[in-house]
């Protein structure tokens, strides 16, 4: 299959790429990694008349500490996200849940930034992104501004970057010592989640002081399943306590119904996913 | 109509200067401009793992990637696995551990397997399973390619393609 024809922009600093950006009118589209747009543009669901490759903006790659968060570059791969020593250490559930996305050949290609500008409702990085609170910084012809996790996924692949803009970095807060897990669920290897639960609790003692849960593809966006979360936080570490709790995972939701299941299931899948992302992330 | 661009590509080890079209896949660069065709199409559509090459030592799929984004790069194809007339260490235990019937995943499952052992020389039966998650053989022959990639990673293969005797692995493989 071969995409429509294209002309094509490289450019080498995030300045520059907003340049050809601003010159390109409104049929271009920013490639990342292209393991999402490459195959919409082979099935020419998508055929922009330009294509604006970043992929020789060094200053884009690249996991950094920045105090009490990492910053990471949006053109990190999902592999250097699964494998970097600082996010393993203070965000291990970045490394956990990009670990599952697709394969390791695209996993080499794919990107953290391009992923979660995609939106994908089943894709696996904008939970935990959501758990997390992370931060997104965005460059644009009028500078530089800052969008929060909780702000940035608007619906099916929509989010806060508008046009003219591009996703440089992603800040997100260390979670250091706290426990982690992703937990997807699909029915054959390399398949976008059916439903997927990322976890993180700060266990002190015999309780679980804290907990943030992300769910993936339980609405057209990311969700945090608050409900579980409060009820978590002071509740004694105990499968009977984390059963109970995950029973709310899927309020507040709304999965769509596809050929691998539909809503109620969703809701199902979504109540014992937590449990069982939950009591992974907790050591039980 | 959409400006053609020159792209300066290595691959396997011999450097390439060519006028390309930005829509041109890796793959089909690959197969139609320089006629190596040992790299195949599957799927087409990011699933299979029959293109699979390596960029840089790592492992992508070529039919998901233009070739102007290998500009300044280095590409090896399966083609450029083998050393003066010699097979690799994987294609001999892929051919001495039958790890192929009809033989149209063996491109992508090799090179996958090479870069798998890059990063982890000494993996378990399933990190080789997860390793080839994205390489799909529809013989479903993966017994024998699981046991292959382990005699690889063993060393249980000599340079002559034999496979040594006491290997487990490679004896179950040997005689399957």
């Amino acid at each position: 299959m071969i995409p429509s024809a294209f002309d094509y922009a490289a450019p080498t600093t995030v300045a520059e790429a907003l340049g050809v950006l601003a010159d390109a009118g409104d049929d271009v589209k920013v490639l990342a990694g292209g393991q999402s747009l490459i195959p919409v543009m082979k099935l020419r669901l998508a055929d922009p008349a330009m294509v604006v490759d970043l992929g020789r903006i060094g200053e884009l790659s690249g996991v950094r500490d920045d105090g009490d968060a990492l910053l990471i570059g949006a053109m990190t791969t999902h592999h250097q996200i699964a494998t970097d020593p600082l996010i393993v250490e203070h965000v291990p559930l970045l490394a956990q849940a990009a670990a599952t996305v697709a394969d390791p050949q695209v996993r080499h290609r794919g990107t953290f930034g391009g992923a979660l500008v995609h939106a994908d409702p089943a894709g696996d990085m904008p939970a935990p992104v959501l758990a997390a609170d992370a931060t997104f910084i965005l460059a644009g012809p009028n500078g530089e501004r800052r969008v929060a996790a909780a702000d940035f996924f608007q619906g099916y692949f929509t989010t806060a970057v508008d046009d003219g803009e591009i996703l440089t970095h992603i800040r997100v807060p260390k979670y250091t010592g706290w426990g982690s897990h992703y937990e997807k669920f699909t029915r054959v290897a390399q398949q976008w989640s059916i439903v997927a639960v990322a976890a993180m609790v700060r266990v002190e003692g015999g309780t679980i002081a804290e907990a943030r849960i992300g769910l993936t593809n339980m609405a057209s966006t990311p969700l945090r399943a608050t409900a579980v979360e409060q009820a978590l936080a002071g509740a004694p570490l105990t499968a009977e306590a984390i059963a109970t709790a995950s029973a709310h995972a899927a309020e507040g939701s709304d999965p769509a119904s596809d050929l691998n299941g539909d809503a109620a299931y969703r809701r199902h899948l979504a109540e014992v996913l937590t449990k069982r992302a939950v009591i992974a992330a907790a050591g039980l | 109509m959409a400006s053609s661009k020159t792209i300066t590509v290595e691959v396997d080890d011999v450097s390439y200067t060519d006028d390309v079209e930005p829509r041109l896949l890796l793959v089909q660069y690959l197969r139609e401009r320089l006629g190596k065709t040992g790299t195949l199409i599957g799927c087409d559509t990011t699933n299979c793992g029959a293109c699979t090459v390596h960029l840089d030592g790592v492992s992508v799929k070529s039919c998901t990637m233009f070739a102007v984004q290998a500009d300044g790069h280095s590409v090896t194809t399966i083609e450029g696995l083998a050393r003066d007339g010699k097979l690799a260490p994987l294609q001999q235990a892929f051919h001495q551990c039958h790890a192929l019937q009809c033989g149209f995943c063996t491109p992508g499952m090799i090179m996958q397997s090479a870069s798998l052992l890059t990063e982890n020389p000494h993996p378990t039966e399933q990190e080789i399973r997860d390793g080839l998650e994205g390489n799909l053989c529809r013989c479903t022959g993966y017994q024998n390619i699981v046991a292959a990639v382990q005699a690889a990673a063993d060393g249980t293969v000599s340079a002559d393609g034999t496979v040594s005797a006491d290997s487990d692995e490679a004896e179950t493989a040997g005689v399957a």
